[in-house]
């Protein structure tokens, strides 16, 4: 009863113990934004690579593709745990806006635009079509010409906020997209001055993946025109993907493993075929193998970002732990009177840790309550910083980040008061030990620890 | 000479300080006993040891060597338990610098020891009990006004009383009082001692510190302190 009696006299009586309840609301809330943000910001930019890929690519990076893809495509889909696949030619080539005459290198994929958004993520990302997205080809105006889907920013400039100003249908532009078809050999297929297919699409609508690189240097025409253009036709069609997604209950590595075991079981069957040479160059990856050249790099910046911020969590720890042993060293007086007339070294501890217990959860809950408060908020004080003095946290044009992340993980939560809870313990209980084992004159007399 | 006539011994008690090198022998071989019912006083210059002494007593500190025993048992320094029902049941201690706790409020400082013994379950039950014996000590010694008020509010003479009432709280075989009067003028030390006299002819046993030869010559017995020594008692 003395232990609820004192620490709770502590708690209200002493200013220190006010500015240790807001050292550790302040240091829980701070660390909850940071990690975030930051847990956000990596999980979003690995959400869209996964989304922009599938589950699972086979696939070659050679541009001459892949033969007999379709058979194999056929066989995937029909497996228990695969839930849908899309065949995508992949090429580069030039696109000159018409009327203009400046041309830009680009990367072209051929997709079937609704296998490709049940595989994808694709669906989700165009602006125009979103709800009948196999009219994505189907341009507004001269619906004679196929349809081409641009990266967003090709198409468009942000404003200063970042934010794209759509239009109510896609503005009447045509491009013209040229290719260099190459045999199966990977030879040009054409030679002298024709050696160059070109096709002109119109714009029917733009696709904002997130990516920076993708959405800007990337474009989507139909399957077919690809294949004609990059000369991939003709006989022993070619491809250059197939994205797979699995049913929701499989493991990646799972899945990717059995369709890695029919795609070997597939080459060894065809391996008579004509074209059988250019299976060689596939390979089977997860989504993450797949894009890893992306996402290697945000994971090593997310190894350097979690150690620069463990060492901002550790900071705050030891803050939280030489707050209370500072607050609990000046006690020492208290523990000599009280070990005086017969509490126990077990009842100092315990008086000690309720008092830091207490504080652990106001502070706690109330770094808890701020850190959600201010991320629910963090979007609009950002623009309002953005309109009221012109600041804006990150670029938007160069960061394809919409939206500061502000989805709170449990996970995270927990671990923050789990370890601002142990460094209140631990800073309450290292000083209260150490003068509960000496004896009651010499802690009172000392004064402090 | 354990003996039931005796409810404290002290026999060959050393004491030292250690400051570096140097060593400050206070104590160089304390013995006397004390019966029970006795009102002694120790008497003895400034720095003779008087404090440490009484410390060595009441099991707040610990002899170099020697024993103390409590009614005839050494106190036992290996068996915390016994050592802390020891410090909150059989005796009552009055530091000479009051040694109050600055939250509590004077009732709560004096009932503290009666709730340091009691769980939260039993102190629902026999809180009104201790409440009402802390406030009748503290009339007692002449604080019924202040009751409710912080130790940092009241003069040391008063602080002095709150810590008297403290040590009576649990009704102590023992009282030992580290100049219970230091602070008090004539009257009020004279309050104090007639206090102490009631309760020395109700039998408490009373073991006092004092530098003052007139306040000694009340109690029934003087042990002298002086070189580290009993030179008389
Ligand atoms: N913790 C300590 N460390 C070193 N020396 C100490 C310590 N405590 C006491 N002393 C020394 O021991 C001696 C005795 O101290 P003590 O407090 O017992 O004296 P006293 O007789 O009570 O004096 P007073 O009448 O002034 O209260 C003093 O010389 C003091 O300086
Ligand atoms: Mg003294």
């Amino acid at each position: 009863m003395y232990k609820i009696l004192l620490a709770s006299r502590y708690l209200i009586k002493r200013r220190i113990s006010y500015l240790a309840f807001l050292a550790v609301a302040l240091c829980v809330f701070i660390v909850i934004v940071v990690m975030t943000v930051m847990i956000g910001l990596v999980s979003d930019f690995k959400e869209k690579n996964h989304s922009f890929a599938g589950d699972c690519v086979v696939g070659t990076d050679s541009l001459v593709g892949f033969a007999y893809y379709a058979d194999f495509a056929d066989e995937v889909a029909k497996l228990d745990f695969v839930e849908s696949t899309s065949t995508v030619i992949n090429t580069y080539g030039l696109i000159n806006r018409s009327g203009t005459d400046v041309s830009r290198g680009v990367q072209i994929f051929g997709i079937d635009p609704k296998s490709h958004s049940l595989a994808t993520g694709f669906g989700r990302t165009v602006h125009y079509h979103k709800d009948d997205i196999s009219k994505v080809f189907v341009p507004a105006y001269d619906t004679n010409l196929p349809g081409c889907v641009l990266g967003i920013d090709m198409a468009m400039i942000r404003d200063l906020r970042g934010k794209y100003q759509f239009g109510q249908m896609p503005f009447n532009t045509k491009f013209s997209i040229s290719c260099f078809p190459l045999t199966a050999k990977g030879a040009l297929a054409k030679a002298g001055a024709g050696e160059i297919n070109t096709k002109t699409f119109s714009y029917s609508d733009v696709s904002q993946s997130g990516l920076a690189r993708i959405d800007s240097s990337l474009i989507y025409i139909p399957f077919e025109q690809a294949q004609l253009l990059c000369g991939m036709g003709g006989v022993d069609k070619r491809a250059s993907r197939i994205h797979i997604k699995f049913k929701s209950d499989v493991r990646l590595g799972t899945g990717t493993n059995k369709v890695g075991a029919l795609w070997r079981d597939y080459m060894r069957k065809n391996k008579d075929k004509a074209k059988a040479n250019l299976f060689e160059t596939v390979t089977v990856q997860t989504w993450k193998e797949h894009r890893r050249s992306f996402v290697a790099a945000m994971e090593k910046e997310q190894t350097v970002l979690t150690v620069m911020f463990s060492l901002v969590g550790i900071t705050t720890v030891f803050i939280i732990f030489v707050v209370f042993y500072m607050i609990i060293c000046h006690k020492s007086k208290d523990i000599g009177i009280l070990k005086s007339i017969g509490v126990s070294n077990s009842g100092i501890i315990g008086l000690f840790s309720s008092f830091a217990v207490f504080l652990a959860s106001l502070g706690s809950c109330m770094g808890v309550f701020g850190g959600w408060l201010f991320l629910r908020k963090i979007n609009s004080i950002e623009d309002w910083l953005f309109a009221r003095f012109g600041f804006q946290m990150w670029d938007r044009s160069i960061y394809a980040i919409g939206d500061i992340p502000n989805q709170i993980e449990l996970r995270t939560v927990l671990v923050i008061i789990i370890s601002a809870f142990a460094a209140c313990l631990v800073g309450a209980i290292v000083p209260a030990w150490q003068g509960a084992k000496l004896r009651p004159v010499e802690s009172l007399q000392v004064n402090q620890l | 000479m354990s003996n039931d006539k005796y409810i404290l011994q002290a026999e060959g008690i050393l004491k030292s300080y250690r400051m570096g090198a140097a060593e400050l022998k206070v104590l160089k071989g304390v013995d006397f006993a004390i019966e029970k019912g006795e009102f002694v006083a120790i008497i003895g210059a400034s720095g003779s040891g008087k404090s440490t002494l009484l410390h060595l007593l009441g099991a707040l500190d610990k002899p170099d060597e020697g024993v103390v025993k409590f009614e005839g048992k050494e106190i036992n320094w290996a068996n915390g338990k016994e050592l802390n029902r020891f410090r909150n049941k059989m005796v009552g201690f009055v530091f000479q610098f009051y040694h109050l706790l600055d939250e509590l409020n004077v009732q709560e400082n004096v009932y503290l020891p009666a709730m340091v013994s009691k769980s939260v379950l039993g102190w629902f039950s026999g809180s009104m009990v201790a409440k009402n014996r802390a406030k009748k000590l503290l009339c007692q010694l002449g604080l019924d006004e202040r009751i409710g008020h912080k130790p940092y509010q009241l003069s040391g003479g008063e602080r002095q009383r709150v810590a008297i009432a403290r040590a009576l709280m649990n009704e102590p075989k023992l009282l030992l009082a580290d100049e219970p009067t230091g602070n008090l003028d004539s009257a009020t030390g004279n309050g104090i001692l007639e206090v102490f006299e009631n309760l020395n002819r109700t039998g408490q046993t009373i073991v006092m510190v004092t530098h003052d030869e007139h306040i000694a010559a009340r109690a029934g017995r003087i042990i002298t302190l002086a070189d580290g020594k009993v030179s008389s008692s």
